[in-house]
């Protein structure tokens, strides 16, 4: 397919650009690092209490918490928690989200009026609002966390589909298909599809960034992730406690999730410049607040 | 425009030219490497004279017109010099360049639904460069405005100043971009492709226009085009452009009768004739250039019938040199080319194709009509009725052509044909069976029997996948890939279409227009039709390359005994390509017949204007022919006019046309059949005796 065969192309002119070569080292680094944790020399769970509230030393690169647990290797598994949920998130939305979009566009008329009109209703609720209010539901755990963002993401998953799919239902190489006998199934998913993957793409970075917010947010507000499991939004919740003796605490984290979104927005960015193929900047929609 | 042969300005050693353009050189530096796309280019224009500059996409002639305004985009290095009376526009100052063109020059671009500003009043844009210049008054605008409309011919002027370009037709959008541009009276007027977005009824009137307020204010005129009919009608010198520079230049009745390049030449025997019938067309081989990937030597040396195997014309540039006292051209062996005329000769006429009996395709009073629903309550409050009563025949091995002018429903009427769009009424049959409300397995099957051919090559292919998945993909569709013959298969269809097994694996993107249109061939070939509609397959493809379509196409027909459905407006192609052709005006057929019956003895009046409204690539011809200029355009298919819906248009309209609609029927004596009250050969008699009637 056309994508994976330009794929490469597309890889080199994101890393020529500096700003989003240093966002992909730095995501591919959180990525790993979250991934190869159980092997690394991190412990999230051993408590000293000691060892409490020390500042960043050579034992503890970030330094300890409140109970005397290492702030790195708790803010290298909250990476875990926080990619995770993005990912399953970000997933739930799309693929509830494009088939939408697909079909609203492609079909129009009521199929288009229903469908889009419930999403409108997903978009009108504020993000943090319904994700409470499912976590209420449900109950605290990280699954209820990324159910809860995802259908968040619906909305925009479903009208990026839906606005390219419009542009592109009338073009000739659509009508052909019909015109040979294929099937409205066959030309959504077989011809409109693949020719939309770029916004949708796009869309899937950003929403990323959102996402990880998002979870962070909720974490913060002591309705995410359970603990003691580790989350990015819960250390900055107890660390804002200790902002004067152990400013460390909160800020350092904080930092390495204000680079994380940076940086998922930054390739964002610079995908839709490259996929769109034009120089200026599109930036996709956006949903969900900022905690 | 006065005769070419007399008063040619370059002749009066006196006369100095408006503009003066020496040794212009244009590169792009967009991406890397700069691109040479204008390379040497020497002309002046003189006052009162209309230098048409022809070429194909990619030959330098709109950027030539844009660096002499100065309109270039920034990537752009320009050099050389082009002077413009006292002024050097090259490295002129924007400020200097902006008074010189509301002042010198005026411009009319290709669109002009997109030159005008959608929000401004139509008189307000006309004078809106000459009060920014402080020409004119403000308190004067409109009725100056008002004044410019009138000159172009605006019924109603007062009235239209105040309008909007939506209350415009395209037409008369295109007569106000016109008079915007005569408007500072300008020395002179540079038209880029003026009327390739017109009906050619309405082409007819804005050339008439543009002739007439060029002949009144003395202005020259550039005009660029690729259409060597509109050149041979309104041109006094040609200068014709290839690979970034000009390969032949002189009056256009000697460059007609005697091209003096091989390119020019082998331009007009490759195009189709609508006042004779050809057998086949001399296409000329291969693809223009790009101009990032020009040819060493002559760039058009790997077409060039003269140059095979002169290693002079691949190795050494020719320089546009003097080959007789009007003409000059840029070729080594020029001499060779024969003097003799290349267009005036017919060529072999095709002999008439005898059809069996039984047709393919039958179409019965088909009819098509769209609701228009109310804004706010989407009632249905009427219809247009888009195709009304349409009726005709295909049989294997014949083409039948729809011709008729934008919004006349020939389209729709392909569409409906293929299931596309449904039917409100009427029937269509396929070899003898009704496909009009078949069930969607049934409907698939017949697909099979029946394709379509797309006029844009551009878009009709799926930009994801390689060729050969989309040539295959038919075939993938109805699950028969393997049973037609898989791959072996599509490579043999590539071989049909004459495109190389190689480049199957690559992606639309890496194939030029003609090669695109091939593979849509190609594709809808792929389930074995017997019926092949065509919309519009060649207007899409630059001039060279249309030959070769046509030929192919015809080829395919003999080999397969295909029947063609062809959609077109271009008439001369449709008199090359047809055995019956049908015109069509609002939703129905006005006249159908045998081609050289329907061209050579028209009766319809419809028919009659539309034939003489279309240019023929003959300056001899273009004194001497009557020509009747349509009033108006196409009128709203949601309100048609009573009675005859040609009546207000018609120059033979009589009180009983305004009331009683013709009958679709036979003229008697002739294997025509049409729907007009006042039906007969075009003579100067019978108009006389109209006239009197009324």
């Amino acid at each position: 397919m056309k994508l994976l065969h330009s794929t490469r192309s597309v890889l080199q002119r994101l890393l020529r650009s500096p700003g989003s070569a240093l966002a992909l080292l730095f995501l591919l680094g959180i990525t790993l690092a979250a991934i190869l944790a159980d092997f690394l020399p991190l412990n999230p769970y051993a408590q000293k209490l000691v060892n409490a509230l020390n500042g960043p030393s050579a034992a503890n690169w970030f330094g300890t918490d409140e109970v005397g647990r290492d702030i790195l290797a708790r803010v290298v598994f909250g990476a875990r928690t926080s990619l995770l949920t993005a990912a399953g998130a970000v997933a739930i939305a799309a693929v509830i989200g494009v088939p939408i979009g697909l079909v609203a566009g492609f079909f129009g008329g009521w199929r288009d009026a229903t469908l889009m009109r419930f999403v409108d209703v997903l978009l009108a609720l504020p993000a943090i609002l319904f994700a409470m209010a499912m976590i209420a539901v449900l109950g605290r755990s990280q699954v209820a966390a990324l159910i809860a963002v995802g259908i968040t993401g619906i909305p925009s998953f479903a009208r990026i589909t839906r606005a390219q799919v419009l542009s592109l239902r009338r073009r000739d190489f659509v009508t052909a298909v019909e015109a040979f006998g294929g099937s409205s199934a066959y030309n959504m998913f077989r011809t409109i599809l693949p020719n939309s993957w770029s916004p949708i793409f796009v869309q899937i970075v950003v929403l990323c960034s959102v996402a990880i917010l998002l979870e962070a947010a909720l974490s913060f507000l002591g309705v995410g992730v359970a603990p003691p499991t580790p989350s990015w939004g819960e250390m900055l919740r107890t660390g804002k406690s200790y902002l004067h003796e152990a400013p460390y605490y909160a800020v350092l984290p904080g930092i390495v999730l204000t680079l994380t979104i940076l940086s998922f927005d930054t390739i964002g960015r610079a995908l839709a410049g490259i996929l769109e193929n034009r120089s200026e900047v599109v930036t996709p929609a956006k949903v969900g607040g900022t905690p | 425009m006065a005769d070419a042969g007399a008063a040619r300005p370059d002749m009066d050693p006196k006369s100095v030219p408006v503009l003066s353009v020496r040794d212009l050189k244009v590169e792009f530096t967009g991406s890397g490497r700069a691109v040479p796309v204008v390379r040497g280019v020497d002309f002046d224009v003189y006052a009162n004279e209309v230098l048409c500059i022809v070429g194909e996409s990619g030959s330098g002639k709109s950027v030539t017109s844009l660096a002499i305004t100065g309109l270039l985009p920034e990537t752009a290095r320009v050099s050389g010099s082009i002077r413009l009376g006292k002024l050097e526009v090259i490295g002129a100052e924007p400020e200097t360049l902006r008074q010189m063109r509301g002042r010198d020059v005026g411009f009319i671009f290709q669109d002009p639904t997109t030159t005008l500003n959608p929000v401004l009043p139509v008189g307000r844009q006309i004078t809106e460069g000459q009060v920014a210049h402080g020409l004119l008054a403000k308190g004067e605008a409109q009725k100056r405005a008002a004044e410019l409309l009138r000159e172009v011919d605006i019924a109603d002027p007062e009235g239209r100043v105040a309008q909007y370009p939506h209350q415009f037709s395209g037409g008369m959008r295109q007569r106000a971009v016109i008079a915007m541009a005569m408007a500072g009276q300008p020395n002179l007027i540079i038209a880029d492709e003026p009327t390739t977005a017109l009906d050619v009824t309405v082409q007819a009137q804005v050339l008439a226009v543009l002739a007439r307020r060029q002949a009144e204010t003395g202005a020259a005129v550039i005009l660029i085009t690729h259409d060597l009919g509109v050149v041979a009608e309104v041109a006094d010198r040609v200068a014709v452009m290839y690979g970034g520079r000009i390969v032949e230049t002189g009056p256009v009745a000697e460059l007609f009768r005697s091209p003096r390049h091989p390119y020019t030449r082998a331009l007009l025997r490759s195009i189709p004739r609508i006042d004779t019938t050809d057998a086949r067309l001399d296409p000329i081989p291969g693809q223009p250039p790009t101009p990032s990937a020009l040819p060493t030597g002559c760039s058009f040396h790997p077409r060039c019938a003269l140059a095979v195997g002169r290693a002079r014309c691949s190795g050494e540039e020719p320089s546009l040199r003097v080959v007789n006292e009007l003409q000059q051209a840029a070729c080594h062996y020029a001499d060779e080319i024969p003097v003799a005329s290349v267009v005036a000769t017919p060529r072999e006429a095709a002999g008439g194709a005898t059809p069996p009996a039984n047709p393919l395709l039958v179409v019965d009073d088909l009819k098509v009509h769209f609701p228009v629903r109310s804004s706010i309550l989407r009632r249905t409050i009427g219809w247009v009725r888009a195709v009304d009563g349409v009726s005709l025949s295909v049989r294997p091995g014949e083409t039948v052509s729809l011709v008729g002018e934008s919004g006349c429903g020939k389209t729709t009427t392909g569409r409906a044909i293929m299931g596309l769009i449904g039917a409100t009424g009427g029937d269509i049959r396929f070899e003898g069976q009704s496909i009009v409300g078949l069930e969607r397995a049934q409907m698939r099957k017949a697909r099979r029997q029946m394709q379509y051919i797309f006029q844009d090559p551009y878009a009709s292919l799926n930009p994801v996948l390689t060729v050969e998945d989309i040539v295959a993909e038919p075939l993938r569709i109805h699950g028969i890939y393997d049973e037609m013959g898989g791959a072996p298969r599509i490579a043999e269809l590539f071989d049909m279409v004459g495109l190389s097994r190689s480049m199957l694996g690559r992606y639309p993107s890496e194939f030029s227009g003609g090669q695109k249109q091939r593979i849509g061939i190609a594709r809808a070939l792929a389930l074995k039709p017997r019926l092949l509609i065509l919309d519009e397959p060649v207007a899409a493809l630059d001039v060279s390359i249309q030959a070769q379509v046509i030929n192919l196409l015809q080829d395919l027909q003999r080999e397969l005994g295909l029947g063609y459905l062809f959609i077109a407006h271009n008439l001369s192609v449709v008199r090359h390509i047809s055995d019956r052709v049908a015109v069509m005006y609002l939703g129905r057929i006005v006249e159908e017949s045998g081609r050289d019956t329907l061209y050579d003895q028209p009766i319809h009046p419809y028919t009659q204007s539309l034939l003489s409204a279309a240019p023929v690539p003959d300056p001899a011809v273009r004194d001497s022919r009557r020509r009747i200029v349509l009033e108006g355009e196409i009128p709203n298919p949601a309100k048609p006019p009573s009675g005859c819906t040609f009546h207000p248009r018609c120059f033979r309209a009589t009180e009983r046309c305004r009331s009683e609609a013709p009958v679709f029927a036979a003229y008697p004596g002739l294997e025509t059949r049409t729907s007009c009250h006042h039906a007969g050969p075009l003579s100067v008699v019978a108009e006389r005796q109209l006239e009197a009637a009324r």
